[in-house]
């Protein structure tokens, strides 16, 4: 910046030049990691088609249609992607819920439960009515049925020190079997119906006017919630980035002790943060019942894994809200797709393998970037 | 720049004629910034080679070239004459250099022994390690029990252990950066007569890195003065002494009064000089902070054991005491970090509820901690949110933030507090320590506290941040502010104290006027010894 020795200003200078010099560099590293990124992503990709490919020809399946299939029943084919925005909406809402806790400091791992626990009381409430006002309102119980799930993570580890990661993880199991038995009960969720469809245990189908509103687009056609996870997306990512509460949160995820000190309780925004993670899960839920999943009835494993890929979602996205969309956009398209590389002949089996190696595709970049910033803080950390 | 000029007067060892490890005009870029210009620099068996400088002056840089964490762009270095080019680690410890790191890397939850195995490749023999740290500790004065696990030892325990673990793979060449930032004056000297030892009966050679001018004066036989990349000044200890070197560091005249008492360079400890511009003690100040009878004890221990003092408006009260007595708890106490057994912290006459997130900050008490890093910011935010943190009442409107104020409040308080950052929105990560300092200073400041605490206000901090920061608390004192100096630099709470008071295992052993104070009286304190 400056060779000017003037002597009384030196050590301004020399702050102010390493200053510039570390934010040009910053903007060099930014560019470097991108395309470093992208070149991840793309090797990845074809590292998990070419074995899904080998894998399909092994067991004697037309191994060259994988991406076609998969791009086909995603996004290609008539009606398709709004089958994929569908799949796509609960997604996105349990992974802000990931983000909000993640941006806390706050490992969340249960949203697969929380989704189930707020699917079930939506349907507890949807049943046992009908017309547009029983619909929010029984959306409202299964977020804070949701909220409740997760509350009670927060109870125990802000009461007992008990870690969130266990808890909330084997509170998965007790949401599963606790929604399993009110399935067997009439008076808790059990179709009343004596003629119920196979015999098996569902609940009670939800009244033509008690269903999320459809939208229809270009031929494609998907629920509200679609729209209402956009809203919430935007909404999550204004209040971590512009408000007090965001500002706190982040405070309380980077340094509890700053936090503590400076007047922000840890307990108090940890809690919050768990609990609205639970509340967006559990809404998740709410909505793919009203939005049609299971032909309008709670079924066993109702969940079916949104709870999980929304928590990929949140990893994939580093805790971006906004990245997220795009995110849960392709991972709804893996869903979607994937039901179609089935009906190509691919054994089910396989393509659940083929689903799994994209997963980790899209997984593996965002690791190593992460060991990446940390390898690069430790190495600034060994030698400020 | 002239060669060195070799010859030592200390009489400790011979040199030997060809350095063990010579640096002849490196150069080290980054960016714009050039870190190393054109230095030489050699270090000869039996010798301690002081290289003293500011922060930012290159000394690092210099020792991490030697070490192979970083390549020079241009110059040449030779091991006993031999060119030879320091890719990475494993070829500086093969050559037979070792360093000892200003930031202790030692695994907490691993014992001593398995931190001084650590990057081994054959098999572990838990025998032959504990008798290892046995046998170096007891050749070198160096006494740590092997079992010990990192995460129970002091700080000073843990650079023993950086030592020994360095000392194991027998170095030609001992690299010491700043080690004595995180020890106690006792413990420095014991340091210090360790490396007399490795230099005067092993032949090796040793470079202290520095900038504390008390110790360059006190252990070094040649010192070396780098300020802004180059080596401005290089002569035998013998014959520098504490101002000459200050101003070779800084390139402008120090008023040693200031600076270096809190540099350590004063050797007059003050017995009864007069105050030359600290106020006069305003006894009849209002008592804005007032402990009674506060206990806290953790893991069985009383780590503050009925401890009482107070401080008036307009006063410092200096907390003198050899670390590990109490003060880190004073300090976390006073951030609303911990809650009390017993007794009561009052602010301006109003009992505070310890322990409730930001109780003391909202009574009025503004703290600099002892570590900035871990309760005084947050690195991944920017300057500007930490020049805020929960006060967002100014910047913010039903909830949302005012990006706008944020951004002119914060160029208010960086102009005013001369913080230099490439903007408020820079993350405070890529600040210098000195300027992250400042920021602390600047936020606590700004909420016109009562009662400002400062915990080792200057640890780590250059000539020019050690002048500034001592001028600030000089100045919130004379703004009426109360103001509580904790710090294990005696010199420092000397120069700015009104009164002084000395903590020992948790309680107050002894208070005093600084016009009371002696060394020989604080000494004895220090050591436990209630006078």
């Amino acid at each position: 910046m400056t060779d000017s020795s003037v002597v009384d200003t030196a050590k301004d200078a020399t702050t102010l030049a390493g200053g510039d010099a570390s934010s040009v560099s910053d903007a060099n590293k930014k560019r470097r990691d991108l395309v470093t990124i992208i070149a991840l992503y793309v090797a990845c990709i074809f590292v998990a088609l070419t074995l899904s490919a080998i894998l399909i020809s092994l067991t004697g399946g037309p191994w060259r249609s994988v991406l076609s299939a998969l791009l086909d029943g995603s996004f290609r084919r008539p009606g398709r992607w709004g089958q994929t925005l569908t799949e796509s909406a609960p997604l996105l809402i349990v992974a802000l819920g990931a983000i909000i806790a993640g941006r806390t400091g706050l490992v969340n791992i249960g949203q697969e439960g929380q989704v189930l626990v707020g699917a079930a009381g939506m349907a507890f409430v949807a049943t046992r009515g009908s017309g547009p006002g029983v619909l929010v309102l029984a959306l409202i119980v299964g977020a804070l049925v949701g909220a409740a799930w997760s509350g009670v993570a927060a109870l125990l580890k802000y009461g007992r020190k008990v870690p969130e990661v266990i808890t909330t993880l084997l509170m998965v199991f007790i949401a599963s079997q606790a929604t399993g038995y009110m399935l067997t009960r009439q008076f808790l969720l059990l179709d009343k119906d004596p003629n119920r469809p196979n015999r098996t245990q569902t609940s009670a189908q939800l009244d033509v006017d008690t269903r999320l509103p459809t939208v229809r687009i270009f031929g494609n056609e998907f629920p509200i919630s679609v729209i209402i996870a956009l809203a919430l997306a935007i909404g999550v990512a204004f209040v971590l980035n512009r408000t007090v509460w965001g500002f706190r949160i982040r405070m309380v995820g980077q340094n509890p002790r700053t936090a503590q000190r400076a007047g922000v309780s840890a307990v108090l925004v940890g809690s919050l943060a768990l609990a609205a993670g639970g509340a967006l899960a559990g809404l998740a839920g709410g909505l793919m019942l009203g939005g049609g999943l299971a032909n309008y009835r709670y079924t066993p494993g109702f969940s079916s894994n949104v709870g999980w890929e929304g928590l990929l979602v949140a990893l994939v996205a580093r805790n971006r809200p906004l990245a997220a969309i795009p995110v849960a956009i392709i991972f709804g398209g893996l869903r979607t797709g994937s039901g179609f590389l089935a009906a190509t002949g691919v054994g089910r089996e396989i393509v659940d393998v083929v689903r799994a190696l994209l997963v980790l595709a899209l997984l593996v970049p965002p690791a190593v970037m992460f060991l990446r910033e940390r390898r690069r803080a430790m190495a600034a950390a060994g030698g400020a | 720049m002239s060669d060195d000029t070799g010859n030592t007067t200390n009489g400790v060892g011979a040199t030997s004629p060809t350095p063990l490890v010579a640096l002849t005009g490196v150069t080290k870029r980054y960016g714009a910034v050039v870190a190393c210009r054109d230095v030489d620099l050699a270090l000869r068996a039996g010798e301690v080679h002081g290289v003293l400088g500011e922060n930012g002056a290159g000394k690092s840089t210099l020792m991490k070239m030697l070490i192979g964490l970083v390549q020079p762009d241009s110059g040449e270095i030779t091991v006993e004459g031999q060119p030879c080019r320091i890719h990475d680690p494993q070829v500086a410890s093969a050559l037979g250099v070792g360093m000892v790191h200003q930031h202790l890397s030692l695994v907490e939850p691993l014992t001593v022994w398995e931190n001084v195995l650590l990057g081994e490749r054959a098999r572990l023999d838990r025998a032959r390690a504990r008798r290892l740290v046995a046998e170096i500790g007891e050749h070198y004065g160096l006494k740590v029990d092997p079992d010990a696990r990192i995460a129970d030892l002091s700080a000073g325990l843990r650079q023993r252990v950086e030592l020994i673990k360095c000392l194991r793979r027998d170095p030609r060449i001992v690299i010491l950066d700043e080690p004595t930032s995180v020890l106690t004056p006792a413990e420095s000297e014991q340091l210090f007569i360790t490396l007399r030892d490795v230099v005067a009966r092993e032949g090796r050679a040793v470079a202290l890195v520095s900038h504390k001018l008390a110790e360059i004066l006190h252990a070094t036989d040649v010192v070396t003065i780098m300020r802004q990349g180059r080596v401005v000044d290089r002569h035998p200890t013998s014959g520098a002494d504490a101002s000459t070197l200050a101003r070779a560091m800084v390139g402008r005249t120090v008023s040693l009064r200031g600076e270096a008492a809190a540099l350590g360079a004063t050797d007059d400890l003050g017995d009864d000089h007069p105050e030359a511009n600290a106020p006069t003690p305003d006894s009849t100040g209002q008592v804005v902070l007032k402990l009674s009878g506060v206990t806290v004890r953790s893991q069985g221990v009383a780590r503050l054991d009925d401890l009482s003092l107070e401080v008036r408006a307009g006063e410092i009260v200096g907390v003198a005491g050899v670390e590990g007595n109490g003060q880190r708890e004073l300090g976390d106490l006073l951030s609303s970090l911990l809650t009390v057994d017993s007794g009561t912290v009052e602010v301006d006459g109003r009992t505070v509820r310890c322990g409730r997130a930001g109780s003391m900050a909202r009574a009025g008490v503004a703290i600099i901690p002892e570590d900035r890093h871990d309760s005084g910011c947050v690195l991944d935010m920017s300057v500007a949110e930490n020049l805020v943190l929960d006060r967002t009442g100014t910047v913010s409107h039903t909830g949302i933030i005012d990006r706008a104020r944020l951004h002119e409040r914060a160029l208010e308080l960086m102009r005013e507090f001369e913080i230099t950052a490439a903007g408020p929105g820079a993350p405070l990560r890529s600040l210098s320590g000195g300027n992250q300092q400042r920021v602390v200073l600047a936020r606590e400041l700004s909420h016109r506290p009562r009662v400002l605490v400062a915990a080792q206000p200057t640890r780590g901090l250059d000539v020019g941040a050690i002048e500034y920061m001592s001028d600030r608390l000089r100045r919130a004192a004379d703004d009426g502010i109360g103001v509580l100096l904790i710090s294990t630099e005696l010199e420092e709470i000397l120069h700015l104290s009104d009164r002084i008071i000395v903590m020992s295992r948790g309680a107050v052993i002894g208070a005093m006027d600084r016009s009371e104070a002696t060394t020989e009286r604080l000494g004895l304190l220090l050591g436990g010894v209630a006078v």
